[in-house]
């Protein structure tokens, strides 16, 4: 890893749209969050020395990169807001705080000017506005991003879609929803229950996190199993672009092989190619019957091979396989008061099947439950077919992360592995960190091969953070894994993005971004 | 000699109508949702809707569930059971085939064995605690029960009848909203929560209790003991073979959804706040 950060020139300004990776510079990628800097058709190149990074050091890699040479918000620059968005311009500081300060509390911006857009024009005019001036925008959903991307970096403008909210059209016999950007997640499931269809993604965050927020940072979540991510299953965009323009590819058709997918692009980019403010999606039925099993194994292998008797037995109704481990649980005792409704066991598993036949369902998971008690694969567990228990166990995989907060300062992994060596990180972290580390817990969505390993001290610790980084990234990168399965680079995981991607990959998109300007730069 | 070696059995009646929560959010009907699932968000979890001819709710299609308080009911009986108070619980549901799957939940719970009381059809559409509560006293008197355990209410019609019927016509003494209970000797302490506090009673077996949401938090039926609960018996029986008629005395005469909640509106500075207030004569 060491070779490629040899190679790294020094900084220069140049015109690139954000952080990009040009090979004519050798510059290393530096993303910063989801902040959109345009610089007046002018795009700037980040030359990001992983080890002598700007702002950043080894005890340090998520630190900030300084601020580049943008234009401050002047008072003019308020007048012309005001105007364009009358009671929607927000300067006052208390107000400001919430979305200076990402969920986790770990990062802090300090943005003066807080625009709440409600439509795409008014969208398009403020990032006009904010091009032609050299003002940097940082764009904002619900956040709840883990990564440290949706909130500012220093002082740009930050665009919240929370007043973007409407459902646009729905065609309950295709199941195409359009809506914009700013919809609440769980208030878009709720519209959709009613009409007998549900969304095609599930997260703990629903509560607060915006679609468009999820379509930027290409969410995972519980149902990626069954239903796919939202590269399927977002059928067309509406995105304004660093200069205003607005880029109207809101199809709702399932298949449309005219030209390249441009929206794919935009999926998963964390804002930094466009603000998207329109997204339609294709919606599955609800399903008729849910039923959730808990299930308690004594190694991870058991749970592995559960996971195949899973697969084979209840295969087409499988909706969700998720699991958490023994400390996991005990944390959910102790800060939240939860109860294990089995015995203790080193491994849970969450298991949900959805389908349209309530009678077949639960013979098939009757089948493969007694399949799987008489094998001892699983030592005990438990079965809900009702509402109220089905979310009470759903509660004990959902509500890990908040239990985690309350153990002090947590760092978080999301990591995409091989199944099968999923827990050796965990146990192999545990070893190598010792005493310093207070817990050391995995939990995540198994089924896709995804963990998300957690470490928690009570405060913040430098030598911790150094003992956990680049070690596990190191250890990912030997398995072929992913470095951020689908929690996004943000400002946190900006300069990991080597463990995971070649250096030809990175560079074909930092030259991307700066081609995708070039067209209307002077 | 001791009475509690005398208490052969305990009939646990189980509501199994649906979890439906008229229109209403869970919180104020079921408050055991509340309590019991801690962080969940509290609405509807069904959707419900009045039938077209307003004579009901749809009930078809709806997953019925044991009622929230008869499973507390379900779980102080296995309790008695385990500390050797009760020599055997026996779970009783009226209703249609699908109330099977609810005593199964109480057999995978502990109980020992099930009673299956047929009724379906309009019969069922009908049925209402006069018609349950003559079952059980007439059940009660077959199998020789010493208490009978059951929720305080329904969570669909919300009655509160069933128990206390059971105890007038079987002329036993009844300790209703039990919060707690222990058997002392030949009698039952019951703790009460009543509008002003807690009352506590001491009644003579037999007698009919009713629980409360405090009594106790029911375990979750888990994998072995659904397994063993699959072998233990079933009875099947008619209400005409207990001498019930369940012909209903009460005639629905219309179900209507409650009044449609008005939305508020949102106003983007003090002054408009003001404003809306004096037009509507609040200021």
């Amino acid at each position: 890893m060491v070779i490629f950060f040899e190679k790294f020139a020094r900084l220069s300004l140049k015109s690139t749209f954000i952080w990009s990776l040009c090979p004519q510079y050798s510059t290393a990628l530096t993303t910063v969050g989801r902040a959109l800097i345009v610089r007046s058709s002018q795009l700037i190149q980040h030359r990001y020395v992983h080890s002598r990074g700007l702002g950043a050091s080894p005890a340090n890699p998520g630190a900030a990169p300084p601020r580049l040479p943008f234009s401050r918000v002047t008072q003019e620059v308020l007048a012309f807001f005001r105007t364009l968005l009358p009671g929607r311009t927000i300067t006052d500081p208390d107000l400001l705080k919430s979305s200076n300060v990402d969920w986790l509390k770990t990062v802090e911006g300090n943005s003066e000017v807080l625009l709440r857009p409600k439509t795409t024009e008014e969208v398009s005019q403020i990032l006009r506005h904010c091009s032609e001036r050299n003002l940097a925008v940082c764009p904002q959903g619900g956040n709840t991003g883990l990564v440290g991307g949706s909130v500012p970096v220093f002082d740009e403008i930050i665009l919240s879609t929370s007043l973007m909210n409407q459902v646009i059209t729905f065609d309950n016999i295709s199941g195409i929803l359009t809506c914009q950007a700013g919809c609440v997640l769980e208030n878009l499931s709720n519209y959709l229950e009613e009409r007998d269809f549900i969304m095609p993604l599930d997260l703990g965050a629903k509560g607060s996190c915006h679609i468009g927020g999820n379509v930027s940072t290409n969410a995972g979540g519980l149902r990626l199993l069954r239903y796919g991510s939202l590269r399927g299953t977002v059928l067309g965009l509406e995105v304004v672009l660093a200069d205003g323009r607005i880029l109207k590819c809101l199809a709702t058709l399932r298949k449309d092989n005219t030209g390249y997918d441009l929206k794919q692009l935009f999926i998963g980019s964390e804002g930094t190619l466009g603000v998207i403010t329109a997204v339609s999606i294709l919606c599955p039925r609800k399903p008729k019957a849910v039923n959730v099993a808990f299930l308690g194994c004594s190694s991870f292998q058991q749970l592995l091979e559960t996971f195949q008797y899973c697969r084979g037995m209840l295969g087409e109704i499988l909706s969700a396989f998720e699991f958490l481990d023994a400390s996991c649980m005990s944390l959910l005792e102790k800060h939240l008061k939860l109860t294990n409704p089995i015995t203790e066991s080193p491994f849970y598993i969450v298991i949900e099947t959805a389908g349209s036949n309530a009678t077949h369902d639960e013979e098939k998971l009757h089948q493969f439950l007694e399949e799987v008690m008489t094998s001892s694969l699983v030592t005990d567990g438990t079965v809900a077919t009702e509402a109220t228990k089905i979310k009470a166990l759903w509660s004990l995989r959902e509500r890990v992360t908040e239990a985690l907060t309350h153990e002090g300062y947590t760092y978080k992994y999301d990591i995409s592995l091989p199944v099968e060596k999923i827990y050796d990180l965990v146990q192999d972290m545990r070893g190598h960190l010792g005493d310093m580390a207070k817990n050391v817990v995995g939990y995540g969505h198994v089924g896709d091969g995804n963990l998300h390993l957690n470490i928690t001290s009570p405060s913040k610790d430098p030598a911790l953070l150094a003992a956990i980084e680049p070690y596990v990234y190191e250890w990912t990168s030997e398995w072929k894994g992913s470095i951020s399965a689908e929690h996004g680079l943000g400002l946190k995981k900006r300069n990991y993005i080597y463990y995971s991607k070649p250096s030809e990959a990175v560079a074909l998109m930092g030259m991307h971004t700066h081609s995708s300007e070039h067209t209307h730069t002077p | 000699m001791h009475r509690s070696s005398e208490v052969k059995h305990v009939a646990s009646y189980l509501n199994t109508r649906g979890c439906e929560c008229f229109g209403q959010p869970c919180e104020s009907h079921c408050p055991v949702l509340t309590d019991r699932t801690i962080h969940v968000q509290l609405k509807t979890f069904i959707k419900i809707r009045v039938k077209p001819d307003r004579t009901g709710v749809v009930t078809d299609g709806v997953k019925h569930s044991m009622n929230p308080f008869c499973e507390i009911a379900v779980e102080e009986a296995i309790k008695l059971k385990e500390k050797k108070l009760v020599k055997e619980v026996v779970a009783v549901s009226c209703g249609p085939q699908q109330v099977q799957e609810t005593i199964r939940t109480a057999l995978a719970m502990g109980a020992d064995r099930g009673i299956h009381v047929e009724v379906s059809g309009k019969d069922y559409e009908t049925l209402g605690p006069l018609q349950v509560s003559k079952i059980f006293a007439a059940l009660a008197k077959k199998e020789q029960a010493d208490l009978i355990i059951l929720g305080k209410q329904a969570i669909d019609d919300d009655c509160n009848q069933t128990g206390q019927m059971i105890a007038a016509l079987l002329d036993w003494p009844q300790g209703t909203f039990a919060s707690e209970m222990t058997l002392e000797a030949d009698k039952m302490k019951v703790v009460r929560e009543v509008d002003g506090g807690l009352e506590t009673i001491k009644i003579k077996l037999p007698a009919v209790v009713t629980a409360d949401l405090r009594l106790n938090t029911p375990r979750y039926a888990t994998l072995p003991n659904i397994m063993k609960a699959k072998k233990k018996k079933i009875a099947n029986v008619k209400p005409a073979d207990l001498g019930v008629d369940v012909c209903s005395r009460l005639e629905v005469l219309k179900v209507d959804e409650p009044p449609q909640r008005q939305a508020g509106v949102k106003v983007e500075t003090v002054d408009d706040l003001v404003g809306k207030l004096k037009e509507a004569g609040r200021v």
